[in-house]
């Protein structure tokens, strides 16, 4: 071993089993967690010159545990307390043998650490920023620099978040099917927030961030791995990696965002594809289809279409109206009008998104896609107007530029008809 | 004789890899596998998909189809390598420079059958295309 970075790697995965273990022991988040960085510590001391223990959690639960009990003995001998609630707690805690036997008692470990960031009353960016401090182990500096915040401002949000979730008593017996089904309907809904923050930022000049979307990536894997039969799961895990998958075709030389149809698919990483593709074929073996499954189809038509004119958009249109079955809502939509100006022409698309004007007003990209149906209708007027909401709506810089682009076209091209239409501004 | 070098490792661990280093382990096998191909002794060399893509038909009175790997263990296989060697020691010689980057470990099977098969080449092309 010439480099160290194996043990991070280690580390790292082992991470999320190791510290709700110790949150199963401990029953404190803060106490858990000084307890995991304890036994990396000594880890980094001993794993270079012994090689790695063979099962890396459970060596970490150990070591850990050990390290927190001879500092709450410590701790009992300074200050002379008579009662210790941390010491009575672990004597009847199982031997570290039993430990490593029970793979059943860390998938609800596992799922109970990454449900407790999914408090419903945390707003979603601390729900993310919980998850990626608790579970995943990132800084505060790397967590406030991918929310483009300053450190001590992400500190304060994660230690009112942590004591938020303290609060809310999660219960720690084995959760029985129901709860476990909520919990990770609810842990899904969490890594998929986490991914939008990483795939289209909510704030700031930085259009993606590439490791938030990794990061979702590794935490759907680990739930997938976990729940090995859950379609669901698989469809979650499926999305993110075709998503993903156009990263680096998404956004140009200058940080602005290159539509789906300008897309250079060669950009796209075919492995993602394959594994995306691979995941959505095995779910719908299972034939109990969910939004998550019927996103990733989505994204699968795309990722089968070598050319944009290839694009199987009534296919499209036909999930779209799935996923207004299972999830209606007026973004879902949305989406469906695009697909539906494509396969029906623009005029039908247009008067689809009519009655959604009320419920989208503040939505940049309800006008982003009305202004393109205007201008494809021709109504050059009305698009500038559409266009010009949408400005003022952008999120972020790259987002304005993006219609900037579309109304410099109106601007050059009012008499030229574009031969296939320009790209939609609501996909990319 | 032909070996197969099976490639086990954690994969939460693997998958824990930024790209770089992943990259940079697969470009350190690369000059083992390079030194091997240059005297015609490399066969297939094949990189699995995380068990999470895996289903498993079991046998029984009715076969039955499960999701995930066959096996529940700390390590999975992740891809193995086929090699010509002219002993044991070689093949242990190749698994452990290998083996050397990355971690892991390599179990040597020695191959019982090997056909190199008709889709060489054109599986990769094909588990890529769109």
């Amino acid at each position: 071993m010439n480099d160290l970075g194996w043990i991070d790697a280690a580390l790292t995965a082992a991470r999320p089993q190791a510290v709700s273990a110790l949150l199963r022991y401990f029953r404190d988040l803060d106490t858990a967690e000084e307890a995991f960085q304890e036994a990396c510590l000594r880890a980094l001391k001993t794993w270079p010159q012994n090689g790695p223990p063979r099962d890396p959690a459970a060596w970490l639960i150990m070591v850990g545990r050990n390290a927190a009990l001879d500092e709450a003995r410590r701790k009992k001998k300074q200050t002379e307390l008579p009662e210790d609630d941390v010491l009575s707690d672990l004597d009847d805690a199982e031997s570290a043998l039993a430990e490593r036997l029970d793979g059943a008692h860390y998938r609800d470990d596992i799922l109970r650490l990454l449900f407790i960031c999914c408090h419903p009353d945390l707003p979603a960016v601390q729900q993310i920023a919980l998850a990626l401090r608790i579970v995943s182990g990132l800084s505060v500096k790397e967590i406030a620099r991918a929310f483009l915040v300053s450190e001590s401002a992400m500190e304060q949000r994660i230690t009112r978040a942590k004591r938020r979730v303290a609060a809310a008593d999660v219960p720690f017996e084995a959760p029985g099917a129901p709860e476990r089904a909520e919990r990770l309907g609810a842990v899904a809904a969490m890594i998929y927030l986490l991914f939008n923050e990483g795939y289209s930022a909510s704030g700031g000049s930085v259009q993606v961030r590439v490791p938030l979307c990794e990061e979702a990536i590794r935490l759907a894997r680990l739930l997938l791995r976990l729940f090995p039969a859950e379609p669901e799961i698989m469809g979650l895990a499926a999305l993110l990696l075709l998503q993903h998958a156009r990263a680096k075709a998404r956004l140009d030389g200058e940080g602005n965002i290159v539509l789906l149809e300008d897309q250079d698919r060669g950009l796209w990483d075919r492995e993602l594809i394959a594994e995306g593709l691979a995941l959505l074929e095995k779910a719908l073996r299972h034939q109990r289809p969910g939004p998550y499954q019927v996103q990733a189809a989505i994204a699968g038509v795309h990722a089968h279409a070598a050319q944009p004119e290839d694009t199987d958009w009534a296919e499209i249109e036909q999930l779209y109206g799935a996923l207004e079955r299972h999830q209606p809502s007026p973004v879902v939509t949305l989406n469906r009008a695009v697909a539906v100006s494509k396969v029906r022409g623009p005029a039908a698309a247009l008067a689809m998104i009519e009655p959604l004007a009320q419920p989208l007003a503040g939505y940049f990209h309800y006008f982003g896609v009305k202004g393109w149906l205007l201008k494809e209708l021709g109504r050059a007027d009305e698009a500038r107007t559409a266009f010009d909401r949408a400005i003022a709506l952008a999120n972020t810089p790259a987002e304005a530029e993006q219609i900037r682009q579309h109304l410099d076209r109106l601007k050059e091209g009012a008499q030229r008809k574009s031969g296939r239409g320009s790209a939609h501004p609501a996909q990319s | 004789m032909l070996y197969a070098i099976l490639c086990y490792h954690d994969e939460a661990e693997v998958g824990s890899w930024p790209k770089e280093k992943d990259d940079a382990v697969l470009a350190k096998r690369a000059l083992v596998t390079d030194k091997l191909a240059a005297k015609g002794r490399l066969g297939p060399v094949v990189r699995l998909m995380p068990t999470t893509a895996a289903t498993t038909v079991r046998a029984g009175r009715e076969p039955l189809v499960i999701d995930g790997p066959f096996a529940e263990t700390k390590e999975q296989l992740l891809g193995f390598y086929i090699v010509d060697c002219a002993s044991l020691a070689e093949a242990i010689e190749a698994a452990k420079g290998m083996v050397k980057d990355g971690g892991g470990a390599m179990e040597i099977r020695p191959l019982r059958l090997f056909r190199p098969g008709t889709t060489a080449g054109a599986l990769a092309a094909e588990s890529v295309a769109p």
